[in-house]
């Protein structure tokens, strides 16, 4: 069988467009996955799911859609009934998709669904002896750790890092996480569908409109609604500049990271410009609350657009600059080039994704490749480089700041007249849906199941981070340690969203 | 390098100068005063998340840039709680986070503040206290100050600064 084929099957699903979902058995399971990976489709997320009457375990893929361009995709959804850990695992996939591994184990953790792959470790959850975690240990002559965190210096999340280096060569990095981890995924389950979204743009600070967007977009799809033309707009607007203001910070610390303390003032200067022009149009600096269920809830006027143009206009004229200041500058190209190299075959084979894979040859963005309203009317240029070290990375993020500058301009002129929310009936028992939107660090995925009388039943929200945090680790081999800062940075991971 | 140079000298110095009447300027040359009243020299923060979303994190990261200068009227973010005089802890404190928070605070120098940013960290916020999260970092650590917001804007986190160190020190539990 082929992904076609698969795909052929598969019962259309509500949310995001190009959807479908298909319940499979173990054996299926494993042959869709081993199908999927060799014609090159990409693990969006897996997780699991023990709120029916048999535990699922559930994993989204993205495959080639037939026809249109040739990067268009579709999303396949797989499910697979298991049975609990006690009795039987179900067959793991981390052989195909490598980065399936943490989310099986956070699945066996959370919701005692354990697979057949070797690591059994615990992820997320660090149990009364949260020291006697089995790290990986290199032995060698001069071999020795450093290990770093959980709090880390600077105004950053936490998480630990353990370097096993050599002299100042790091051998291997391994990751330690959820330290940040809230118990969100059983929180949702306690609230109201119509009140989820406020959780939801909290679950990550830097991508609030992402996550609100993804969430919205999957309770409106199980309502079959869809929202007002000029709603679509705003909340587009609202991701671009959630895009920007993100690009502009970390082009800043990258700069500082390589010592170039000059980029941070005025990187940060014009990020500071931006949160004040994004308060006067849509009341607040970062935008916690702009995504209601039914659309926005701050509509955009007149002087919201002209501060916006007028911010806009001057981040276009700085931002080239500043490019052509930070290209020119030697001690910089030397720290960048070459640092944290992920060439492209290897991001493609570890599933690197959102902006850091499209800075190693991963040309994928759901903004164009499966675009929800209103991206496809108002289709972003896809930025691409291939060489996947940190001078990619930072060059990905200036194409992106600027690309995302023109698109909020187009997508604030002749906003389309009409109501910026509409009403949302409470959709029915049972009722599933995926959202999926291309936020600036990634694809972010929520999937979301309704229960009895308005409320949730199982909502799992899931960070592009996942996929990306592996990777990061192989980044970092035979760089030196004070390196780290700049290559983690020019990755800037998500903790909180990644710890759930 | 000559860009570099005409670059700083076309933008000049955005730091909003004090003589203007504005709310944010007029806080921070009270804030200024107080700090040399209390200790006589820079204060210094380190900053701690225990389990924020990172929201809080990007206002505290806004105060050092040119508008808010902070470090150009003597405050800095160090980082080590050795080298603090005091704390700004965010987020509703996580279970898995809370011994590292304890221990940072253990590390941190007496006399020594602890200054609540954002909603999460006043109250749990919507995450609230349960298994996973402790809930307010007052549950975990005495509390100088606290500042709601989701998140609070860099002014009102310098506002709340300022209220810790005009209020005398708490003595560790």
């Amino acid at each position: 069988m082929t992904g076609a084929d698969w795909r052929a099957g598969a019962m259309p699903l509500a949310g995001a467009p190009g959807m479908r979902s298909l319940t499979v058995d173990g054996e299926a399971w494993r042959a869709a996955a081993q199908c999927l990976a060799g014609e090159g489709a990409r693990l969006l997320a897996l997780w699991g799911d023990d709120t029916g009457a048999i535990p699922r375990v559930l994993a989204a893929f993205a495959t080639a859609a037939g026809g249109g361009a040739p990067t268009a995709t579709e999303t396949l959804l797989l499910a697979l009934p298991v049975k609990r850990a006690s009795e039987q695992a179900y067959p793991g996939i981390e052989e195909f998709f490598p980065a399936a591994s943490r989310m099986q184990r956070a699945a066996a953790e959370m919701f005692g669904l354990q697979s057949t792959d070797p690591d059994r470790r615990p992820w997320l959850l660090h149990g009364p002896q949260p020291q006697d975690y089995a790290f990986t240990r290199v032995a060698g002559e001069g071999v020795h750790e450093i290990p770093v965190g959980p709090i880390h210096a600077g105004i950053i999340e936490p998480g630990h890092f353990r370097f096993s280096v050599v002299g100042e060569k790091v051998l291997r990095l391994e990751e330690r996480l959820g330290y940040t981890h809230k118990g969100v995924e059983r929180l949702f389950a306690t609230m109201p569908l119509l009140e989820g979204h406020r959780l939801a743009a909290r679950l990550c600070g830097d991508s609030a409109v992402g996550y609100s967007w993804a969430y919205a977009q999957a309770l409106e799809g199980m309502a079959l609604v869809a929202i007002p033309p000029r709603a679509a707009r705003l909340r587009a607007i609202g991701l671009e500049l959630e895009r920007i203001a993100n690009h502009l910070g970390d082009l800043g610390a990258l700069g500082n990271d390589a010592g170039f303390a000059f980029g941070l003032s005025q990187f940060s200067r014009l990020k500071e410009l931006l949160l004040r022009a994004t308060e006067r149009a849509l009341g607040r600096r970062y935008l916690f609350g702009l995504i209601v269920p039914g659309g926005v809830s701050t509509d955009l006027d007149a002087a919201g657009r002209a501060a916006l143009a007028n911010c806009l206009d001057e981040l276009g004229t700085e931002i080239p600059r500043l490019r052509e200041i930070y290209d020119e500058h030697a001690g910089l190209r030397g720290r960048y080039v070459g640092a944290g190299e992920v060439p492209p075959a290897l991001a493609a084979r570890l599933g690197l994704t959102g902006l850091a894979g499209r800075a190693s040859a991963q040309a994928y963005d759901l903004r164009v490749d499966q675009p929800c309203a209103p991206y496809a009317e108002f289709p972003p240029r896809k930025c691409e480089a291939v060489a996947g070290d940190v001078a990619a990375r930072v060059a990905i993020r200036y194409d992106e700041a600027l690309e995302s500058c023109g698109l909020v301009r187009r997508l604030a002129a002749d906003l389309p007249e009409g109501p910026c929310r509409v009403h949302l009936p409470v959709p029915p028992e049972g009722a599933a849906a995926v959202g999926l939107i291309e936020a600036w660090r990634g694809p972010i995925l929520v999937a979301l199941t309704a229960g009895a009388a308005g409320s949730i039943r199982r909502c799992h929200p899931h960070d592009p981070s996942w996929q990306n945090w592996p990777v990061l680790e192989h980044a970092i081999i035979d760089n030196i340690v004070p390196d780290f800062p700049l290559i983690n940075k020019s990755f800037n991971l998500a903790y909180s969203g990644h710890d759930l | 390098m000559l860009k570099t140079l005409r670059q700083i000298a076309r933008i000049g110095c955005v730091t909003e100068p004090p003589v203007e009447a504005d709310e944010a300027l007029r806080l921070r040359v009270r804030l200024q005063a107080q700090i040399l009243d209390v200790l006589g020299r820079a204060l210094c923060i380190r900053a701690i998340d225990a389990g924020s979303c990172n929201g809080c994190e990007l206002e505290m990261q806004a105060l050092a840039n040119p508008f808010y200068n902070l470090e150009g009227i003597g405050i800095r973010f160090v980082a080590s709680p050795r080298h603090a005089d005091m704390l700004l802890v965010t987020g509703p404190v996580t279970s898995q986070m809370r011994s590292a928070l304890e221990r940072a605070y253990a590390a941190t120098p007496d006399p020594k503040l602890v200054v609540a940013i954002g909603e999460c960290a006043c109250s749990g916020g919507i995450f609230g206290a349960g298994t996973a999260c402790v809930g307010r970092v007052a549950n975990v650590i005495p509390v100088d100050a606290a500042v709601a917001g989701c998140p609070p804007s860099p002014e009102q986190i310098m506002s709340a600064i300022l209220t810790a160190i005009t209020a005398p020190p708490t003595t560790p539990m």
